[in-house]
């Protein structure tokens, strides 16, 4: 009999595959179901972000930032706005450093929300999707109602925020945390006790702690591998040292212990949500009073001269930020995000660069995936909940 | 631990290589020669008292007409520790080409943060397998990030032919790229 012919196939998954999260290009090497190798390719979604914001004054880069992780704007922002204001050595006030930790949890729940329907649906539970979404639109209402923008609010400014808390915002935050962890719950019976997600996802796609932060996977995936790393709480920021939560953790590191982790950080998030919206007063401080970065207010601005110069000087020229550079890091959605920036003195950065937990998870999804099955990847890549906006900038 | 006495217990684990600290605002910055980074980063990474053992970024930052022109930053992580150190290394702009090893034998991770500097910057990281574009198309000319390269320019909108291989060499081209990668 003569022998068998055998060869390993290559199939390119990507850009336009709907289960990729945007535009992330894999050539697999098959052989049968198996997969040899994986190379990633990306870049699609490269828009010069970080060299746009370079001719930006300091202020303007917010809502440019912004658009890099569109699923959690504000963290981005966030990021960005604390290493001008480290460079700065601005202090806030607690109410707007309670604010920034309520907008930063309502955003990580948003896009937690969205992750969890989009890995749903794309290992079989389609309705998932739908639960999912109308949560997030009541974040997004409450985005809307804040700034008057649903996904990019840039409302976290340099020296505060852009405007006080709107009326009726206590009451829509209370509302949703409220209806919220009965979501998780018939979320969970959706999907934690469902056979078949089960066995799409248990011992998938494991990665081992040490592997997971020499990728440099800080963040949910070694969370679920067991790291207890948490930017929260190892280098606490706007506060978060007072507030009192977990880090849920879980030690398989398989695709269905970042499933749990996730479900578990969106509890969390409502509770330390519920302690900040108890803290933060109906009215009062909303930026800090340097009048080098906040303008002064409009009544000063039309009777006093000086005020009115400073107005001016503030929207026509911006401020200057001192030389030197500043990481900020704080925990995304995705992980560890952080921002590097470097002043020259002048009012505009010389350079802007995000630390993106989504380039990372991408580089070391070969490590991830290789030697596993073709349908597994669709569940990998959905636990490491990657963005391709994050990713490539 | 503060700078100086990160750069004490690096002086004594890397003999001939002078390190200085970097002014900071927020963390302990620390300059190292390019000829012993690799060095200084398996220490970095493994020395108990140490244990930087997360790598969160690799950057670079263009400071024309300053010189030396760049600086590569590096941003480590000890979780043991609770630490932060960013490791800095100064490129001349007549020593672009493959000066700073890859630290990808300490840190697996830096491999695509190091392709993505070479891909904006243009510098070149010595032993590293596989630096190709990462960011901008493969057939790009220039290092967008460089602050000599203009802000908005427009190129001649381009044509492609349909790409004709045949599946030899279509086999050749997947066999060569395999040999390439690095992991």
């Amino acid at each position: 009999m003569a022998e068998l012919r055998t060869e390993t196939m290559t199939v390119n998954m990507g850009p336009q595959h709907p289960s990729t999260h945007g535009v992330l290009r894999l050539v697999l090497e098959l052989d049968g179901e198996t997969i040899k190798s994986c190379m990633p390719t990306i870049g699609y979604l490269h828009t010069g972000i970080e060299k746009t914001a370079e001719q930006k004054k300091w202020q303007q880069v917010v809502p440019l930032v912004e658009r890099m992780d569109y699923l959690a704007a504000q963290s981005n922002s966030l990021a960005y706005v604390l290493a001008v204001e480290k460079l700065l050595g601005l202090e806030m006030p607690q109410r707007v450093k309670d604010i920034r930790v309520l907008i930063a949890e309502l955003q990580r729940m948003a896009s937690h929300l969205v992750w969890i329907g989009t890995h749903a649906m794309e290992i079989g539970a389609v309705s998932m999707l739908f639960y999912a979404i109308r949560e997030r639109e009541l974040l997004l209402n409450i985005n809307e109602l804040v700034a008057g923008f649903r996904f990019f609010p840039s409302y976290i400014r340099v020296g505060g925020l852009r405007e006080d808390l709107p009326r009726g915002f206590h009451e829509a935050v209370n509302a949703f945390l409220d209806r919220f962890p009965g979501k998780i719950d018939e979320f969970e019976a959706l999907l934690t006790k469902n056979d078949m997600f089960n066995r799409r996802t248990q011992g998938v796609g494991v990665i081992a702690q040490e592997e997971a932060l020499a990728w440099g996977l800080v963040g949910p995936i070694a969370r679920g591998s067991g790291s207890d790393y948490d930017v929260r709480k190892y280098f606490p920021y706007c506060g978060y040292e007072t507030y009192d939560f977990k880090v849920p953790t879980a030690t398989e590191g398989d695709v269905f212990a970042r499933y749990r982790v996730r479900v578990e950080e969106m509890r969390q998030s409502v509770k330390i949500s519920r302690q900040a919206i108890t803290r933060i007063p109906p009215s009062g401080a909303w930026a800090c009073d340097d009048p080098r970065v906040v303008p002064p207010p409009k009544d000063k601005v039309y009777t006093e001269m000086e005020a009115l110069i400073q107005h001016f000087l503030i929207y026509s020229q911006g401020f200057t930020v001192p030389a030197g550079d500043a990481y900020v890091p704080i925990e995304g959605p995705r992980g560890e995000h952080g921002c590097y920036i470097v002043s020259d003195g002048t009012n505009r950065p010389w350079r802007v660069k995000m630390r993106p937990p989504s380039f990372m998870a991408i580089q070391a999804l070969p490590k991830i995936i290789e030697n596993g099955m073709i349908a597994d990847v669709i569940a990998v890549i959905g636990s490491t909940d990657v963005v391709m906006g994050d990713c490539d900038r | 631990m503060d700078a100086s006495s990160i750069i004490d217990t690096l002086t004594a684990a890397v003999p001939g290589a002078s390190f200085e600290a970097g002014a900071s605002v927020d963390f302990a910055t620390i300059y190292v020669p390019a000829r012993q980074l690799v060095e200084t980063c398996r220490t970095l990474a493994d020395h108990p008292s140490l244990r930087f053992n997360v790598l969160i970024e690799v950057t670079a930052a263009d400071y024309l007409p300053r010189e030396p022109r760049f600086e590569v930053v590096y941003h480590l992580l000890s979780i043991p520790n609770r630490q932060r150190l960013r490791v800095k290394v100064r490129v001349a702009s007549n020593e672009i080409d493959g000066v700073v090893p890859t630290v990808q034998s300490v840190w697996p991770g830096a491999g695509w943060p190091e392709r993505e500097v070479w891909d904006m910057f243009g510098i070149v990281f010595a032993g590293h397998g596989d630096l190709r574009r990462l960011l901008m198309p493969e057939d790009w000319d220039g290092h967008p990030a460089r602050k000599d390269y203009p802000v908005q320019i427009r190129k001649p909108a381009q044509t492609y032919q349909p790409l004709e291989v045949s599946e030899d060499e279509f086999k050749a081209n997947i066999e060569r790229d395999r040999q390439k990668r690095a992991h």
